[in-house]
């Protein structure tokens, strides 16, 4: 592969630009077919209620209605499957209750879907929802997991008692146990991951139509992987055949991993076009949208780490609570346990990690992988504890991670993953040098000098992306396979098409496979397109999600021009009268060795699509298409650095440098990458200081809009300094990893390590996320009681 | 949001006339900040809604000498960039162009502000530390008469603000802890100094809307600095409380906006 002006490692700008900043996306609000109808979802506005009856009449009679569904009559449709079987400690399945599209009977939180009314209107659907009398009786609810353990705690379901889904584990119980007993150290910590909310910036919208013609089913939805979607509704929820069911995941405006699941919206929806012979569209509010797009994170933490006399780890044990919400929502199950679980080794070697997470059922949102999905979680535990760690024994922060470094590869963990490479010293160096760290004190005392705070925070960090392969998830529970494909079309006259199975979303996959394709193939960049979120033209597909679209589907698309290079080579040797052991393929041309002989991939393409003079027993054509199932995750890793300055008065922080320092395999596209690490800094960064999901007691959403729930935004952020150290991944031919998730993984830690830095000499030495101006405030009154 | 008639008077006479004829149910519009939200969210379902817009005469912003008068619909980012204001009353200019966001500046107005009245915006911290009056269609009525508590005024159900009428202060700041998220005020404070001695308005922090704090006042008549406020604790009883700031952090953050907008008089 060489590096030119559109290639690998270019920072071409991105083809979708063109179309989004100029208002030409398509978005699936932008889709209007002929004759649609309107629908409105009716949610709960109590979290947990037995339904006494539903009285449509006033509603059904209002101008403009066609339609009023509810539970009852959607009964026997199947309920919204989950993707993932987790089996607890003593080998029971977890307990997965039905999740009936439209409430039947029970509305178990506050956004529960309870009817849809279909009009000819948006405004009429939803006036005409407001006389719809739902008689609610009013059950006791569950809206934390405090509530939800607690003794003679309400039931959301009953055959869930105490609320628990599944109880499970990960690691050597007994090893563990042993390396405490023979521990010099033993620090302890408890921390609470903050309930989030996504805020994609499209809200969710779907629309569906059922054409009588050929009994095809097309719903336009705002998905993440349509063809999962297309899985999960046609098999699972509507019985319908892949075949009659077309779903179509056109421009979509960001997912953070709301957009992953398949929601009960998608499947009233189609039902409903199918029952009325129309397309029906519907477009959540953002209002609603904070109330029925899965949340993210909500879990309580308790663990400790063992240590002998010199700082190195010896074992760590980590007990979890998760949230899983009202229903198990698509990969609800497992993010908590394998997304989470088995990043407890972090970049370190310490030898006995056990980790035990027990999920419950509240009354809240369904919650879902958010950015990160669990490992933003295991990182922001391990990463706090090792500070804590640093603190209590008096070492120094840095020191005590670089002493406990994985530094010979592979790696096996004692929580089954297995590493394959990595360079953890070269990216904490890096970010040490470019965040001046030795030159601290100095800012330090700047900063107080003007009356501030100022600290310092690190956070050193692992991830694994591009979950694989596919038969070790399917022996963990996972009910799909994680593969990818990519299908490579070389038009007769020598552009190209590509088709993946993953989906663009905001991440520029229409640029970055192309550049590779470009590259690859020696055509312009400009003569490559991408294709993809169209079950119709997608051979198959997983999805976008988990950094998993370039190591994973960026690798299918490789394959599968591997392929026809290899078919390009025996068409160029017939017409070259040459072997094709002989045939070289190098920018765009196929060459007899040795010689000035070629022809052109135009040439080659032209010849398989008018095979006049043609091999023998070829097919025509050229266009392949290749599935490829990893081998094993891919490990992005790095370290990243933050420094705050907090006013002491109002106990405001303000994040003034953050550093990262980063190891994401190969770079296809600088531009790409530095921007996905700047928005996952930003989620990071969000989560840390400024997003908090609140619940009242009753399952009232206190944070349901952007009055209380507080995104971050430019002017809370500094400018990022991005750091790369390459190393590549060994097991895919790009050696790629993935960085989508990174900044929201690696930067919370460093960001509350950095303000509890700031706020030691007033003696805080906790500190929960998001450090908001009041917890700051808080945790200094408190500390100078 | 339920269907209204919406009026576009094109006079105060005509708007007054829509105003009466609506009844209960008319609601006034300036730049609809305020209403609008409150409007999509079914919390208010006016029958009528009567527009300011285009009724000529108040967006002006004039210098009276010893006084600013800015006209009812002007809009925050109008008093914000006003050369006028700017050089009476900086105070003034630089809180307009700290509300909201750019896009709630260039629509909302002083006029929709103060006959608003939530106790979260800046406005009415700035009229009753100023002491302003504020002019109606038919009378004046000076600013600490005006505001009457949470969404409540002096104005009568069919009486429109027509300007808002500043003295300029010898010297006056104003110091702002925003809410995170909707960056409404949780503590503002106003300090002037001027012809009526000084005074200090909180704004966002009490559930009465805006108020002055005499123990503040009388320290900075005798000693015109941060000290002197520093250590004044406002109770916290009454205090508004949110998820963002609960009412003893809003008592302590009223101290602590008093001191700064104290040292930012100069």
């Amino acid at each position: 592969m060489s590096a030119n002006g559109s290639g690998i490692g270019a920072s071409v700008k991105r083809k979708e630009d063109t179309r989004f900043l100029t208002g030409r996306g398509r978005y699936t609000d932008d889709i209007n077919l002929p004759g649609q109808l309107y629908g409105y979802i009716l949610r709960s506005p109590v979290a947990h209620a037995n339904i006494g009856g539903i009285d449509t009449s006033a509603a059904a009679a209002a101008p403009g209605v066609h339609a009023i569904f509810t539970g009852s009559d959607m009964e026997g449709v199947g309920g919204i499957p989950t993707g993932w079987l987790i089996h607890s400690k003593d080998g029971s399945p977890m307990v997965e209750p039905a999740h009936p599209a439209l409430a039947l009977g029970k509305v178990r939180y506050v956004g529960d879907c309870v009817a849809i009314v279909v009009a000819e209107t948006r405004e009429q659907a939803k006036e005409a929802a407001n006389l719809v009398d739902v008689d609610y009786r009013d059950l006791p609810a569950v809206a934390s997991i405090e509530a939800a353990e607690a003794n003679g705690a309400a039931q959301v379901f009953d055959e869930a008692p105490g609320n628990v889904c599944y109880d499970w584990e990960v690691g050597d119980r007994a090893a563990t146990d042993a390396a405490f007993e023979n521990a010099a150290h033993v620090v302890s910590i408890d921390v609470v991951n903050n309930r989030l909310v996504p805020n994609a910036i499209e809200p969710r919208a779907a629309i569906a139509n059922f054409d009588p013609a050929t009994s095809e089913y097309t719903l336009y939805t705002t998905s993440q992987n349509p063809h999962l979607v297309r899985l999960l509704l046609g098999a699972f929820v509507l019985g319908l055949p892949e075949h009659k069911l077309r779903i179509v995941a056109p421009d979509v405006g960001g997912g953070f991993g709301s957009k992953i699941p398949h929601y009960a919206e998608e499947a009233i929806l189609t039902w409903t076009a199918g029952r009325l012979g129309r397309p029906v569209k519907w477009t959540c509010e953002r209002i609603d949208a904070f109330k029925s797009d899965t949340h993210g994170r909500d879990h309580i933490s308790t663990a400790k780490l063992a240590l002998d006399a010199d700082g190195k780890f010896l074992g760590l044990h980590v007990t979890t609570k998760a949230n899983l919400g009202a229903y198990l929502s698509t990969f609800a199950t497992c993010v908590p346990t394998y997304l989470y679980g088995i990043l407890f080794a972090g970049p370190y070697t310490t030898p006995a990690v056990y980790c035990e997470v027990k999920s419950f059922f509240t009354n809240t949102v369904p919650v879902d992988a958010l950015r990160g999905a669990g490992r933003p979680e295991a990182t922001y535990l391990l990463e706090r504890l090792v500070d804590k760690a640093a603190h209590e024994l008096g070492m120094d922060r840095v020191e005590i991670r670089r002493k406990n470094f994985v530094r010979e590869f592979p790696y096996q963990t004692p929580v089954a993953l297995q590493y394959d490479q990595g360079d953890y010293d070269a990216t904490l160096d890096l970010a040490l040098d470019a965040s001046d760290w030795a030159g601290f004190e100095a800012r330090r005392a700047e900063s107080a000098a003007r009356g501030k705070l100022r600290g310092i925070g690190i956070s050193t960090f692992i991830e694994a992306c591009g979950i694989a392969p596919s038969a070790v998830v399917g022996s963990l529970g996972a009910r799909a396979g994680l593969y990818e494909s990519g299908s490579v079309r070389v038009h007769p006259t020598g552009s190209v098409s590509v088709f993946t199975g993953t989906h663009s979303h905001g991440q520029g996959h229409e640029t970055t496979f192309a550049q590779i394709v470009s590259d690859m193939l020696g055509v312009d960049f400009d003569a490559v397109d991408v294709v993809h979120g169209d079950s119709a033209k997608i051979p198959f597909g997983m999805g976008t999600y988990g950094s998993r679209s370039l190591a994973v589907g960026g690798t299918a698309i490789y394959l599968a021009v591997e392929k026809v290079i290899e078919k390009g080579r025996k068409i160029a040797a017939h017409l070259l009268e040459a072997s094709v052991e002989d045939i070289e393929f190098e920018n765009g041309s196929f060459t007899v060795a040795g010689t000035d002989r070629s022809k052109s991939l135009g040439e080659v393409a032209l010849t398989a699509y008018v095979p006049h003079n043609y091999p023998e027993g070829l097919e025509p054509g050229l266009e392949e298409t290749a599935f490829y199932d990893p081998l094993n995750f891919t490990f992005p890793a790095g370290t990243h650095v933050a420094e705050v300055e907090v006013d002491p008065e109002t106990g405001e922080v303000e994040v003034v440098a953050v550093t990262g320092a980063d190891d994401v395999g190969r770079i296809i596209n600088p531009m790409i990458v530095d921007g996905q690490l700047h928005g996952g800094l930003a989620h990071g960064i969000g989560q840390a200081l400024l997003e908090e999901c609140l619940y009242q007691d009753d399952g009232q959403l206190q944070t349901g809009s952007y009055l209380d729930y507080t995104m971050p935004r430019a002017a809370d952020l500094p400018s990022f300094s991005i750091n790369h150290n390459t190393t590549l991944c060994t097991h895919n031919p790009l050696g790629v990893k993935g960085v989508g998730e990174v900044g929201s993984i690696g930067v919370p830690p460093a960001v509350i390590n950095a303000v509890i830095d700031a706020l030691r000499p007033l003696g805080v030495n906790d500190m929960a996320m998001p450090a908001t101006s009041q917890r700051v405030w808080q945790a200094i009154q408190q500390a100078q009681g | 949001m339920n269907d209204f008639t919406y009026h576009a008077p094109t006079s105060l006479d005509e708007a007054l006339a829509a105003l009466r004829g609506g009844g209960d149910g008319a609601k006034l519009i300036a730049g609809g900040h305020s209403l609008l939200p409150v409007m999509k969210l079914n919390l208010a379902a006016p029958t009528d809604l009567v527009s300011l817009a285009g009724v000529p005469g108040l967006g002006d912003i004039a210098d009276g000498g010893d006084s600013v008068t800015v006209s009812a619909m002007c809009s925050h980012a109008q008093v914000a960039g006003s050369a006028v204001v700017q050089a009476r009353i900086p105070a003034l200019a630089a809180m307009a162009d700290g509300i909201g966001d750019a896009q709630v500046r260039n629509a909302g107005t002083i006029g929709g502000s103060v006959a608003h009245n939530d106790p979260a915006a800046d406005y009415p911290a700035a009229c009753v530390a100023l002491g302003a009056t504020i002019v109606t269609d038919r009378r004046e009525v000076h600013a600490d008469e005006f505001f009457q508590g949470m969404f409540a005024t002096a104005l009568a159900d069919d009486e429109v603000v027509t300007a808002v009428r500043f003295p300029v202060p010898a010297r006056a700041a104003y110091a702002k802890f925003a809410n995170p998220a909707s960056k409404y005020a949780v503590a503002g404070v106003m300090v002037a100094d001027g012809a009526a001695g000084v005074r200090v308005a909180v704004t966002g922090a009490s559930g009465d809307g805006v108020f002055r704090v005499a123990e503040m006042e009388a320290a900075l008549g005798t000693s015109f600095s941060g000290d002197a406020v520093a250590g004044i604790a406002v109770s916290s009883d009454g205090m508004l409380s949110d998820t963002a700031a609960g009412a003893d952090y809003r008592a302590h953050l009223v101290t602590v906006m008093a001191k700064r907008a104290v040292e930012a008089c100069g």
